[in-house]
């Protein structure tokens, strides 16, 4: 089935850079992250991290608004 | 703001709850029956019939217990615990209380049709996706209904931010759907039968990479979201770091979707994917383990309520089984320790770390702790529960430990020679009789561990039974104020990424997409990754029925067609497997475990009568064999009228059949089958005992033309063979 689209990346060169792109493209984005959840701060994720404890029908005003 | 005033549907919730402990003991008793197969291979023949029953045999039960476990029981406990912390964590009934009932019912549906169609022997072969094409479809509606019902929830939540419990149920959603689709492109030749569109090399792949995801995203990502939810809430305090939770998810997501080709190390899978494979698997230990310490810290300071708690130690003990299966699961991709665990049964006690720790101790904890709430009141028995968590526990040592002992037992003994260059143990059977101890060890573990979960059933019934049901819980909170979609000032980006589900989304599928793309594509599209073999012809008519008697009995669960090329294994089975050999297996057979030998090369290595007296009684041939009795193949016809049908399918697919093979298919069928009667009636003993029987039209001659075929492509002039290699 897959005959009818494959011919056209048989003579396609260079097709293992494709591995490495992914590679840095994964680095790049796991660097980003990490600096912006580095630089989240303190106060907002200790928000967040009540965020399970937070409910039930007593709970308080959820003001993230 | 004013507050709404809102009901949880606890309902759902139930239902999934009473779902999940029924199919959990379902499923258990289906592996504790396969295991205690290996004993006594004749257990459900029951004396007396004389015939075995083909329905109950091994190779047909064992994706029964797969399925069961993995879809029916870990499936519904996920879908419970989702059901109740995406209500909770969002603030908002569930989008739809028609789609819930529809997911529920039709889900269980879909287990019902797997557990008469596998039995049946109406399988796909390929692990974890047996079901065939119609249940196929059945799946993925389900599936779409249930992601409706989770983004409309979210779409309406009345909480901005979206916990990282939700991201992981988000990317279970996405990534499961994708792979789902993928690995079950199928050809459907008639209402229960397909071939898959890949074949050989290609389909393993893609195989693979379903299979080692759907550990991922259906045993692992939506487990780590209820982990995020369930443990913080039992222990009352909040996650250890919530920092380490995103970069724990985004890592997780975008790694593990490169692992799949770690099961297929030393195969025909050229080399470049294999060592992709192996490096994202060995970075996989970092996401893992920062989830594992993450879930295990945020009981930092509260260790004296997991003394306590029964629902804490099932935590802690499942935690500790995630990061044991995840340290496990890289070192297993080194090419070298992949060489010993492969096919052995080290793998099998493995995916058990997994299975019985990490997903069935989750779902125990959540079920205890959620008997409590959904039904009011305090559990029947603590005391109960305490013991039930220590015949687990102990369940699970006695079922891994053995298989341990088992798996690297074999494996050596797999790889032993004499001084003269010849095996020690030549005779497979001989590494099988060796371990047969540690199966009955093995067996012991499973019982304790479902003996357990029967409490655990009793325990739940009972507090049902004196609580009173909620089928409605009131809450209340404030819908969210409309504000920009773009950041606002001081927003994080993250912060700012949370509240925007579906770019969210789309990340999500970005980052699985990736890894998925970069293996697959290349395989799938440039012809240089598969060398052909000029000697490599298609399967005969006969032989392709043959084939699809060897499908139907689910042989690749135990027959691997596969030699590695290592010298241990082409001095047993002959020489190593090439990727050009395949290309016309729809789907490939490979299989992942050697209970017995593998037949990549058996064709011509026995004459047709001991195919036929090994089918019939494995016993007679090999004295000690734990192989299952198939006497049926020798009464039952052999249904060709499909066949024309699956050769026109399998054109389609790329096998060059011409229009004269197959209109000519059934004369050409009949021939072959005729030769091979021929064959088995020089043995004097045959014609006496089935000497007046029309042997040529039974089902086990063409799976001996099948057996007869196998690996001799090559076999006849190899040297010119490899040349084209």
């Amino acid at each position: 089935m897959l005959k009818f689209i494959s011919h056209n990346f048989d003579g396609m060169n260079g097709i293992e850079i494709y591995p490495i792109i992914s590679l840095l493209l994964f680095f790049i984005v796991f660097v980003t992250m990490l600096i912006i959840v580095i630089k989240m701060p303190k106060n907002r994720i200790d928000e967040l991290s009540q965020l399970p404890l937070d409910n039930d029908t007593n709970s308080k005003e959820n003001n993230h608004e | 703001m004013e507050k709404e005033q809102f009901y949880y549907d606890n309902k759902i919730v139930k239902m999934f709850l009473w779902a999940t402990i029924l199919w959990g003991i379902v499923g258990m008793l289906v592996g504790l029956t396969v295991a205690l197969l290996f004993i006594y291979p004749g257990l459900l023949e029951f004396a007396g019939s004389g015939d075995a029953i083909s329905w109950l045999s091994f190779g047909r039960l064992r994706p029964l217990h797969t399925n069961a476990v993995i879809f029916a029981f870990v499936g519904n406990g996920i879908f419970l615990g989702v059901y109740y912390s995406t209500q909770r964590l969002l603030k908002a009934r569930m989008f739809n209380e028609v789609l819930s009932r529809i997911h529920f019912w039709g889900w269980q549906a879909i287990i019902v049709a797997a557990a008469i169609t596998l039995p049946l022997g109406l399988t796909s072969s390929k692990e974890y996706a047996e079901l065939e094409w119609p249940i196929d479809i059945a799946v993925v509606v389900i599936w779409v209904v249930f992601g409706i019902n989770l983004i409309g929830t979210i779409l309406k939540r009345r909480q901005r931010h979206i916990y990282v419990a939700i991201w992981f149920y988000i990317a279970t959603l996405v990534t499961i759907a994708v792979l789902y689709i993928f690995n079950n492109l199928e050809m459907p030749v008639s209402a229960f039968k397909s071939y898959s569109v890949y074949s050989g090399v290609q389909d393993a792949l893609v195989q693979w990479w379903y299979g080692h995801n759907a550990v991922a995203f259906f045993l692992t990502t939506p487990v780590l979201g209820l982990m995020y939810y369930f443990v913080p809430k039992v222990a009352n305090r909040p996650v250890y770091s919530y920092r380490l939770s995103i970069i724990h998810f985004w890592t997780l997501i975008f790694l593990y979707i490169w692992a799949g080709p770690h099961h297929l190390l030393y195969t025909a899978l050229p080399e470049w994917a294999q060592n992709l494979g192996t490096v994202f698997s060995i970075m996989l230990i970092f996401p893992s383990w920062g989830g594992m310490i993450n879930g295990l810290l945020t009981l930092r300071g509260a260790w004296d309520k997991v003394r306590e708690n029964p629902v804490l130690k099932f935590f802690v003990v499942a935690i500790t089984g995630y990061g044991m299966a995840t340290f496990e699961g890289p070192m297993l991709s080194f090419k070298n320790v992949n060489a010993i665990g492969h096919y052995t049964d080290w793998i099998v006690g493995h995916v058990h770390i997994g299975a019985l720790a990490w997903n069935g101790f989750m779902v125990a904890g959540i079920v205890y702790w959620l008997a409590e709430k959904l039904w009011k009141t305090e559990l029947y028995s603590k005391k109960l529960a305490n013991t039930h968590f220590w015949l687990g526990t102990l369940g699970i040592l006695f079922y891994a430990i053995p298989l341990y002992v088992a798996g690297f037992t074999q494996a050596f003994m797999w790889k032993q020679f004499n001084p003269d260059g010849t095996l020690v143990y030549g005779n497979f059977l001989e590494t099988v009789t060796q371990i047969l101890p540690m199966y009955m060890m093995r067996a012991i573990g499973g019982t304790l561990y479902l003996t357990g979960f029967i409490l655990l059933a009793i325990n739940v019934i009972k507090t049902a039974r004196a609580g009173s049901p909620v089928e409605d819980e009131l809450a209340e909170a404030a819908p969210l104020k409309k504000i920009s979609g773009q950041r606002i000032a001081g927003e994080g980006w993250h912060t700012w990424l949370e509240r925007r589900t579906v770019l969210f989304t789309i990340l999500t599928t970005i980052a699985i997409l990736i890894g998925g793309l970069v293996e697959l594509v290349p395989l799938m599209l440039v012809k240089s990754n598969v060398p052909t073999i000029a000697s490599v012809k298609p399967y005969t008519p006969l032989e392709l029925e043959g084939r699809d008697i060897y499908i139907r009995e689910g042989c690749n669960n135990c027959h691997s067609q596969m030699i590695r090329p290592f010298r241990s294994e082409v001095e047993r089975y002959g020489e190593y497997s090439k990727a050009g050999e395949f290309v016309y297996d729809f789907p490939f057979l490979w299989g992942s475990r050697r209970t017995g030998p593998d037949v990549h090369r058996v064709g011509g290595k026995y004459n047709d009568n001991w195919h036929f007296n090994h089918m019939s009684d494995p016993r007679s041939t090999s004295p000690g064999s734990i192989m299952p009795r198939y006497s049926w193949l020798i009464k039952n016809d052999m249904n060709a009228s499909n066949l024309e049908s699956k050769m026109k399918g399998l054109v389609t697919l790329g096998v060059p059949y011409t229009a004269e093979e197959i209109t000519g298919a059934k004369q050409k069928l009949m021939e072959q089958a005729k030769l091979i009667e021929g064959n088995l009636r020089q043995d004097p003993e045959f014609v006496k005992n089935y000497g007046s029987s029309n042997i040529q039209n039974k089902e086990i001659v063409a799976l001996i033309a099948y057996l007869q075929r196998l690996g001799t492509d090559i076999k006849a002039n190899t040297k010119t063979a490899l040349k084209n290699n």
